[in-house]
């Protein structure tokens, strides 16, 4: 039994060992075993010395933290916190804080707000059925006026398809991120209206822009992007690019150049969107917009994007374009599957409006009469700059100098619209949230004209604004 | 803390039951790659809407892989959504008739009408999606006074006389100092979250929120941290890791924290733990954005709201959010609370500057089936709407129990998920009550987890006790011949040994 002692079992393998391993081996083998034995009884450390907190100390950080106020206090004085109250439908007698005057403020340019047809058509469909849809569109909340709606504003535009949307504003806020993502690149003018800006933080794709209406600072950025591709044309050939400009700028009131853009389109190889709101209804022989203004292939711009706030007097938007493009939006635009679907009577207000401007083309050149008028009648106001083309409805009047800050400017501006409401003519500024806008345009006093509105009205607006400009800037 | 009892079901399905799913997913996924290679070898048709000729060598407006799920597997069973219906969403509606050729690429109206079909699917709680001539006539008369446009924003010349009433209103009917309405639901929570928060604030937000709460959390440039669904630990560990540790890396104090949750959440039929967010946040000095959309009117001894529903205050939520298009039967939202944040939305809101306003006739109906539910109409069927929707919710959650369904949610919210988990019975769920003249809203993936599609009912007080019987008879048979019946809990061998007035609860 003495072959079976621990050290008869230990001794003698290591032995071996020891008699046929070279001297090196067994060195470094009992280097590494030293090494070994330090590593597992060392202390461990941390990468950053950070002293934990003891619970004490927690809850007194807990007891001294003192937030902000939900919301900063607003001055009595605020120039946007008292709101001029309509009484009554803002039709073009407007009756606003009791006065009654002439509506130059309201976006109703076809005169289609108080058409006895299009509330009869409201009326026979809200007997049918009710108010609301109680529901998105992909739980029961398709009707078939939307259906019939979708239809008759893709027919008219020319296209395959068309997408209606229940609220104006997330028209384009909801169809520019279900195209553009992370990566891509979307180069949009400065001018452009805060719908689209809110779009594009949305969609967290690059950003750049351009100066307004200025297509070689364009063409410039496009070359930029063609370079940097050349170095990465991996990366290249996966990253859409897209272009995002307005038919006519609610900012300043302008066209953009159209067929330039086209051009840069298929030379860079760019897709372009294009929002009509204001030039829906308005621009084109027969109220088509900006393509058919200047005779453009509606098949050439990948979606057109309007909402009927403006020319078609209802709630509500839509984007059009082909089916490839557009049937896109039915399962990945946010404003479109998340959220109730338009109501009955506005979808049939808008498809009887259609019907009227379908039937009468003759008052696209009777809007465009009256626009070209006032922008005459308006040169020359001492001390205000009439800002937009001639035939635009919406026109900005902007103080030739500035009375030193935003704040005076504006406060200026208050006192000729004051006078005018006071006279008889309803006018209202141009709003923008001061803080969040990407260009913040300058103060204006914003002129609407309609189709309803008649060439006496046009003059007494003119010459009051003359007389107002004389007695407040002067 | 609770002066009701809370009473919530989240039941997990046995093992079995999840294995199934994901072989059916399997399967489908498999099938899809086929087609797919069948589809680029050109063996088999492409059904789909290609690039125009003149940009075919423009960047590929979508990836192939990103679209993979729409082609393969919604497209087979794509007839159960966008169903067009052509009367009025209220108890029963009309839907279009609709067949198609070519399995489910296109669709086409064979112009005939399914009529009267049980609708299971609308958010139409209170019933006031309705036709009648004597409760519409208000509304008949605002729209032709004030026509359907306002062609204006809120600051322009957008306000009218009728918003300014309407406010009142809801101001009153909440119990709040002041309220704002908006013209869109999803727009309110898009356009003035980033209008309350900014960069160096912390939104804590629940797991299961609402798209418009997400965006509009994203959009305001503030951290957003996520909270487990309902659980109060998360959020308690939140909070005390954010006021002690302060912002990353720069370990800034926080300029404001605020809680988003929402009433009632529309997937799980959960209603929030308001007692003990309101104690939390009382206790760490956050804020608090309630978001009722579906719980205003739907629950609450008189119909407003969770807050209602748990015997607090309104002043105990310092943003009160809501929307008209569930319970009122109109569009819109609002927004309600002291009169510093109304007024500090009247001039910072983007909607304010930028959107459009309600529109008359909608606000008129708003109006109108408030004041039927406060009861100043001189009725008192709004109180009777109310406690029908609650009898007839605790009924249809009760039977289905019995039945042995796997049901989500609180006892009390009128919303009812009731779990399919596997993808083909999906399809099989929504055709056959179709067939059966019930109207019903399947959901699966990504609106809820991937082992997870339900079925889910939205209970009116429209609906009446032979309907809900109606519709309960046929789950019955479809949940046998489908074995949808997962849950484990007993049955009741005897239904009708329940009667009625043993659950009533004490008004």
């Amino acid at each position: 039994w003495e072959s079976f002692l621990p050290s008869r079992v230990l001794v003698q393998p290591v032995q071996l060992i020891c008699l046929y391993a070279p001297a090196y081996h067994l060195i470094l083998e009992g280097i590494l075993i030293l090494w070994i034995i330090r590593l597992l009884f060392s202390k461990t450390y941390k990468l950053q010395e950070r002293s934990d907190l003891t619970p004490k100390e927690k809850e007194e950080l807990i007891e001294e933290w003192q937030p902000e106020p939900l919301v900063p206090p607003v001055p009595k004085d605020h120039p946007a916190l008292n709101y001029n109250i309509v009484s009554g439908p803002p039709t073009h007698i407007i009756t606003v804080n009791g006065k009654e005057c002439i509506n130059f403020a309201s976006f109703n340019f076809l005169g289609l707000l108080d058409n006895e047809k299009v509330k009869s058509a409201a009326q026979a469909s809200l007997k049918k059925y009710g108010v609301g849809t109680c529901g998105p569109r992909g739980f029961y909340g398709t009707f078939d006026v939307h259906l019939e709606l979708e239809e008759r504003l893709a027919k008219f535009m020319r296209t395959e398809e068309a997408i209606i949307y229940s609220y104006g504003f997330a028209t384009i806020a909801s169809a520019i991120p279900a195209y553009s993502k992370r990566g891509d690149i979307v180069f949009v003018d400065e001018a452009a209206c805060f719908a689209i800006q809110k779009g594009l933080q949305a969609s967290r794709s690059n950003i750049k822009l351009f100066k307004h209406n200025d297509m070689a600072d364009l063409e410039r950025l496009l070359k930029e992007q063609e370079t940097e591709d050349q170095k990465n044309p991996r990366k290249a050939r996966v990253t859409r690019r897209f272009i995002v400009v307005e038919g006519l700028y609610m900012n300043t009131g302008d066209v953009c150049p159209l067929p330039e853009l086209i051009k840069l389109k298929y030379k860079y190889k760019v897709r372009i969107f294009l929002e009509e709101s204001l030039s829906f209804g308005v621009l084109g022989e027969h109220g088509r917009g900006i393509t058919e203004h200047f005779g453009i292939n509606i098949d050439d711009i990948d979606l057109i994007s309007a909402n009927m706030e403006n020319s078609l007097a209802s709630i509500g938007g839509f984007c059009c374009g082909r089916s490839f493009i557009i049937d896109h939006q039915r399962l990945s635009g946010q404003g479109y599957c998340f959220s109730a679907s338009l109501p009955p009577l506005l979808a049939a207000a808008a498809i009887e409006a259609l019907n009227i401007m379908e039937d009468n083309p003759d008052i696209f050149q009777t809007l465009r009469a009256k626009c070209e008028r006032i922008h005459e009648l308006l040169q020359g106001i001492s001390g205000l700059k009439v800002v937009g083309e001639s035939f635009s409805p919406a026109l900005h009047l902007q103080l030739e100098e500035s009375c030193g800050s935003r704040e005076n400017d504006v406060k200026s501006l208050k006192r000729v619209v004051d006078y005018c409401m006071n006279s008889g003519i309803a006018l209202t500024q141009a709003r923008y949230l001061e803080k969040e806008e990407k260009c913040l345009p300058p103060p204006s006093i914003r002129v609407v004209v309609t189709v309803e509105q008649t060439e006496q009205e046009l003059d007494k607006a003119a010459s009051l604004l003359k007389e107002a400009a004389q007695s407040v800037l002067n | 803390l609770y002066k009701k009892t809370f009473i919530e079901h989240f039941e997990q399905a046995p093992m079995y039951v999840a294995v199934l799913t994901f072989l059916g997913f399997g399967v489908g996924t498999i099938f899809g790659y086929l087609r797919d290679f069948m589809r680029a070898w050109g063996l088999e048709k492409r059904n789909v809407a290609t690039e125009r000729e003149q940009q075919k060598d423009f960047v590929p407006l979508y990836q192939d892989f990103e679209n993979f799920y729409t082609r393969n597997l919604y497209m087979r069973i794509r007839d159960n959504w966008n169903r067009p219906i052509c009367s009025v969403p209220g108890p029963q509606f009309d839907l279009m008739e609709r067949v198609t050729d070519d399995y489910n690429w296109t669709f086409r109206f064979t112009g005939r009408t399914i009529k009267n079909v049980i609708n299971m699917g609308s958010y139409n709680y209170l019933g006031f999606a309705e036709t009648d001539v004597n409760a519409l006539k208000t509304v008949t008369i605002e729209l032709q006074k004030y026509g359907t446009g306002i062609c204006s924003t809120r600051q322009e010349m957008g306000t009218l006389d009728k918003h300014v009433e309407l406010e009142k209103l809801v101001a009153k009917f909440l119990g709040v100092e002041d309220a704002m309405v908006f013209g869109m639901g999803f727009a309110t929570n898009s356009m003035n979250i980033p209008a309350l928060v900014g960069k160096g604030c912390l939104i804590l937000s629940d797991e299961l929120n609402h798209t418009s709460l997400v965006l509009g959390a994203r959009l305001s440039g503030a951290t957003i941290r996520i909270f487990k669904h309902n659980n109060m630990q998360s959020l308690e560990k939140l909070l005390r890791d954010a006021i002690i540790y302060g912002q990353p890396r720069s370990h800034r104090a926080w300029r404001k924290i605020i809680i988003l949750v929402e009433g009632i959440y529309s997937m799980e039929g959960s209603i929030v733990r308001l007692p003990e967010i309101v104690s939390l946040k009382k206790k760490y000095k956050a804020y608090l954005y309630l978001d009722e959309a579906h719980s205003i009117g739907a629950v609450g001894a008189t119909g407003r709201g969770v807050v209602e529903y748990f015997g607090m205050s309104p002043d105990d939520v310092d943003v009160l959010m809501g929307t008209f298009t569930k319970s009122f039967g109109a569009a819109g939202g609002y927004i309600a609370g002291k009169k510093d944040l109304v007024d500090f939305l009247r001039t910072h809101s983007h909607s304010a500057v930028y959107a459009t306003s309600m529109c008359p006739p909608v606000a008129e109906q708003i109006i109108r089936a408030m004041k039927c539910l406060m009861g100043q109409d001189g009725t008192t069927q709004g109180l009777q709407r109310v406690r029908q929707l609650g009898k007839n919710t605790r009924y249809f959650r009760r039977r289905l129990h019995e039945m042995g369904f796997i049901i989500y949610g609180n006892d009390d919210s009128p919303v009812v998920p009731l779990l399919l988990y596997m993808p083909g019975k999906i399809g099989a769920f929504a055709r056959r009550m179709l067939e059966k003249n019930i109207g019903v809203v399947v959901v699966g993936f990504p609106a809820t987890p991937i082992t997870e599609s339900r079925a889910r009912f939205c209970v009116s007080a429209a609906h009446t006790r032979e309907m809900l019987d109606t519709v309960l008879n046929a789950l019955d048979e479809l949940g046998d011949f489908l074995h949808l019946k997962y849950s484990r809990y007993s049955k009741s061998s005897h239904p009708e040994l329940y009667e009625e007035t043993r659950l009533e609860l004490e008004d």
